[in-house]
C-alpha cells in the first residue's frame, strides 16, 4: 500500500495547532495546515512574521512551544533525535545564504551527504556531483571554494547540495532573494521540473510575488500583527477570493495602500 | 551662494502665530532650530494656531521635514492647530509617506530598563545554565570520542591534518620565542638569589625543574589558548552565523563529530609535543644566562640539568600539556558553538573562549600542584 500513499492529494506534512515562541515571546500561534505529496507549498507573509521560524520548526532546528508537526503519521517532535535525523535525511534544505561549508570546495560540499549516506563508490559520487552542479548551472565550478563565487552562485550550489540525495521534500528559505530576475526565473523552472519529474514535495518560504503565483499550488499566509495565519490555499485563488485587506495588499504588492498614501 | 534660511514671526491676532519661512533649508546651511517656534509658544500661552508660510522657501531637503515634524509633534501634544501653507509638493508627499505606517508603540517597550534585583537574578540563572551547558558539552564530546573509537563517528582526514599543521608547525615560532624568554627570565631571577650563597650552579636545577614541571606546559597552554582556542571559536561562530552548522545538523551529520573531534584530537596530540619543545627551549634559555654570565661551563650546566630531572618531572609536564590541550579545544569549540548569529557575537565567543581556557588551565594547574604535593611527586 506504500505506493498508494505517495500519490498527490495525500498529506505529506501536517502541522496541527502549532504555537512558536522564543521564551515568552509568541511568534505565531494556532497554525494548522497540510502539505500534500508533490505540492509546491508557499509560506508567505511580511518581514518578521515568523516564516523562517516556521521553517526551522519543520526541519527540526527548533521545537514547538505547543502543537505538533507530522511527517506522514509520525509525530516529528515526539520521536528521538536519531529518528528525527533519519527523517531529515529524506529532506533537502536550501538556506537563505546558501550555508555552504566554507572550508570545502563546491564538489566536496555536494559530495558530503552522498559519502555519508549513499554508500556509492568515489567515482560514482564524482559523476553525481558533476550532474547536480550542472543542473543548477554551475558545471565546471567543482573546485571552487564558496568564498570565490558570487552570492547567487553560492545559492545555486546550496541547491545542488540540497538535491544531492534526491530528497522527497525540498525546503527553500527565500530562494530568489539576491538572485537576478533571470536566475530567479530559472530557479522557479527548476523547482517545477523537480516536482514534475521526481514528484518532490517542495516547501518554500518567500515573499517573491512572481514566484508565488508562478509555481505555488498551496500556501499559508502568516500575519505579523495578529500573530497567526489568516489565509491558506492556492495563491492564485487566494488573490481572487480573499476579502482580507492585508492579504490583498500583500498579494497586489500593496497597490491599494500606495494609492492611499499618494491620494 | 545659498540664501540665508530664517523664520520671520508676525502676530495678526492674539491666538495665531504666523511664521514665514524663507531661504534655503538644507543640511549644509545653518538652520534655525524648531525651538525658535516652540519658544514663542511657551512665552505666549494664548497661541492656539500656528500657520507656517513656506512660499519663500528656495530649496529644501529632509532636514526641513525634520523641522516641520518636530513642530507638528509638539503641536499635537499641546493641542494646537498647525497649518503649513505653500508647502512644496514633494515635501508634502514625503511627510505623508512618513506618517503612512503608524508608529509601532510596543517596539519601545522591549527596551525597558530592568530592575537591579531582576538583573542579579537573571545573571544567577544565566550562570547556572552556563555551567549545565558546559558540562553537557563535555559529556557530548566524550560520547563523540567513544563513538570515534568504535568507528561510528567520522570526519574528514584532511581537516584533521590541517588542524595538526595549524596547532603544531605553525605554532613553533611563537612557542620558541616565549619559551626561550621564560627560560632566560627564570635564570636571571634565580641567579640573583643564588649568587648570595655562591650556589650559581643551581640555576640549572631551578630552570630545569620550573620549565619542565610548570612553565613549559603553562606558557604553551596560554599561547595556544590565544592562538588556537580563539581561532576555533571564531571558525565555529562564523559557521553558526552562516547557518553552516544548521546545514550539518539537518543533514544528520553531528557537528560534534565533524567539527569538534578533529580539532580536539589535533590539539590534544600537538600540545604534549609542543610542551616538550618548550621545555627544551626554556632550558636552552637558562643555559644562555648560566654559561654566558655566570661562568658555568656548558658541560657543567648540562650535567647539572641532567641530574636534576627525572622521568616523573618530564612526564608530569607533558601530561599537563595534553590536558591543557583538551581544555583549550573544548573551550574554543564550546564558545564557538554557543555563539549568536552576529559579528559582535562571534567576537564575544572568541574572547570568552580565551578567558574560559586560561581560567580553566590555571585552575587545573592548581589542582595538579595540590595533588602532586599530596602524592609526593
Amino acid at each position: 500500500m506504500t505506493t498508494e500513499i505517495e500519490k498527490p492529494n495525500t498529506p505529506h506534512i501536517i502541522v496541527s495547532d502549532l504555537t512558536m515562541a522564543y521564551g515568552d515571546f509568541v511568534i505565531q500561534r494556532d497554525l494548522s495546515f497540510t502539505i500534500n505529496y508533490s505540492d509546491i507549498f508557499i509560506i508567505m507573509g511580511g518581514s518578521g512574521c515568523g516564516k523562517s521560524t516556521l521553517l526551522r520548526h519543520l526541519i527540526g532546528l527548533k521545537s514547538p512551544a505547543k502543537g505538533q508537526v507530522f511527517y506522514g503519521d509520525i509525530n516529528f517532535w515526539d520521536i528521538t533525535p536519531d529518528e528525527r535525523s533519519r527523517i531529515m535525511q529524506k529532506c533537502g534544505i536550501l538556506y537563505q545564504k546558501g550555508a555552504l561549508w566554507s572550508s570545502m570546495t563546491l564538489a566536496e560540499n555536494v559530495a558530503l551527504p552522498l559519502e555519508e549516506y549513499s554508500g556509492l563508490s568515489h567515482s560514482n559520487i564524482k559523476e553525481i556531483v558533476s550532474l547536480k552542479l550542472a543542473l543548477v548551472g554551475l558545471a565546471g565550478y567543482e573546485e571552487f571554494y564558496p568564498s570565490e563565487i558570487s552570492g547567487g552562485m553560492q545559492k545555486r550550489a546550496g541547491l545542488a547540495r540540497a538535491m544531492a540525495l534526491d530528497p522527497e521534500i525540498l525546503f527553500f528559505d527565500e530562494p530568489s532573494a539576491g538572485l537576478d530576475p533571470v536566475s530567479a526565473r530559472r530557479l522557479d523552472d527548476l523547482i517545477l521540473e523537480l516536482r514534475d519529474s521526481l514528484g518532490t514535495t517542495v516547501v518554500i518560504v518567500t515573499h517573491e510575488l512572481a514566484s508565488i503565483f508562478a509555481i505555488g499550488n498551496n500556501s499559508v499566509f502568516l500575519d505579523a500583527e495578529t500573530r497567526t495565519m489568516i489565509a491558506q490555499g492556492d495563491p492564485n485563488r487566494m488573490l481572487a477570493e480573499t476579502d482580507d485587506p492585508k492579504v490583498k495588499e500583500f498579494l497586489t504588492r500593496g497597490e491599494s495602500a500606495v494609492e492611499r498614501v499618494i491620494e | 551662494m545659498q540664501a540665508q534660511s530664517k523664520i520671520d514671526f508676525s502676530h495678526f491676532s492674539a491666538d495665531t502665530l504666523h511664521a514665514a519661512i524663507s531661504g534655503t533649508w538644507k543640511i549644509s546651511s545653518k538652520l534655525p532650530a524648531p525651538e525658535e517656534v516652540l519658544n514663542q509658544l511657551a512665552t505666549d500661552p494664548r497661541i492656539k494656531n500656528i500657520i507656517i508660510n513656506a512660499s519663500d522657501l528656495k530649496g529644501w531637503d529632509t532636514t526641513f521635514l525634520t523641522f516641520i515634524n518636530a513642530i507638528s509633534k509638539e503641536c499635537q501634544k499641546e493641542n494646537i492647530r498647525f497649518e503649513i501653507q505653500e508647502l512644496p509638493k514633494g515635501a508634502k508627499r514625503l511627510l505623508r509617506i512618513a506618517s503612512a505606517v503608524s508608529e509601532q508603540k510596543d517596539a519601545y517597550q522591549k527596551r525597558k530598563r530592568k530592575s537591579f534585583l531582576y538583573m542579579v537574578g537573571d545573571s544567577a540563572v544565566v550562570f547556572g545554565t552556563s555551567i549545565v551547558d558546559m558540562v553537557s558539552f563535555i559529556g557530548e564530546a566524550s560520547q563523540a570520542v567513544v563513538r570515534f573509537f568504535f568507528g561510528k563517528a567520522r570526519f574528514r582526514r584532511i581537516d584533521f591534518l590541517i588542524y595538526i599543521e595549524d596547532c603544531g608547525a605553525q605554532s613553533l615560532p611563537i612557542v620558541t620565542l616565549i619559551s626561550l624568554l621564560v627560560g632566560l627570565i627564570l635564570a636571571f631571577v634565580g641567579a640573583v638569589q643564588l649568587k648570595m650563597f655562591g650556589a650559581q650552579i643551581y640555576v640549572a636545577n631551578l630552570v630545569a625543574i620550573a620549565m619542565v614541571r610548570e612553565m613549559g606546559a603553562l606558557m604553551t597552554g596560554i599561547i595556544m589558548a590565544g592562538r588556537i582556542g580563539a581561532a576555533y571559536a571564531a571558525q565555529l561562530g562564523t559557521m553558526q552565523v552562516n547557518e553552516e552548522i544548521d546545514a550539518l545538523n539537518t543533514m544528520g551529520i553531528s557537528p560534534m563529530d565533524f567539527l569538534v573531534l578533529p580539532r580536539l584530537f589535533a590539539l590534544a596530540l600537538m600540545m604534549p609535543l609542543l610542551t616538550l619543545y618548550s621545555d627544551l627551549l626554556g632550558i636552552l634559555g637558562g643555559a644562555i644566562v648560566g654559561v654566558g654570565m655566570m661562568d658555568i661551563t656548558p658541560m657543567q650546566y648540562f650535567t647539572q640539568t641532567q641530574a636534576s630531572l627525572d622521568m616523573t618531572n618530564i612526564s608530569l609536564g607533558i601530561a599537563k600539556g595534553g590536558i591543557y590541550g583538551i581544555i583549550i579545544a573544548l573551550a574554543g569549540c564550546l564558545r564557538g558553538m554557543q555563539s549568536g548569529r552576529s559579528a559582535a557575537a562571534v567576537g564575544e565567543a572568541t574572547t570568552a573562549a580565551v578567558v574560559t581556557a586560561i581560567v580553566h588551565i590555571i585552575i587545573t594547574d592548581g589542582i595538579f600542584a595540590v595533588l602532586c604535593d599530596a602524592l609526593g611527586i
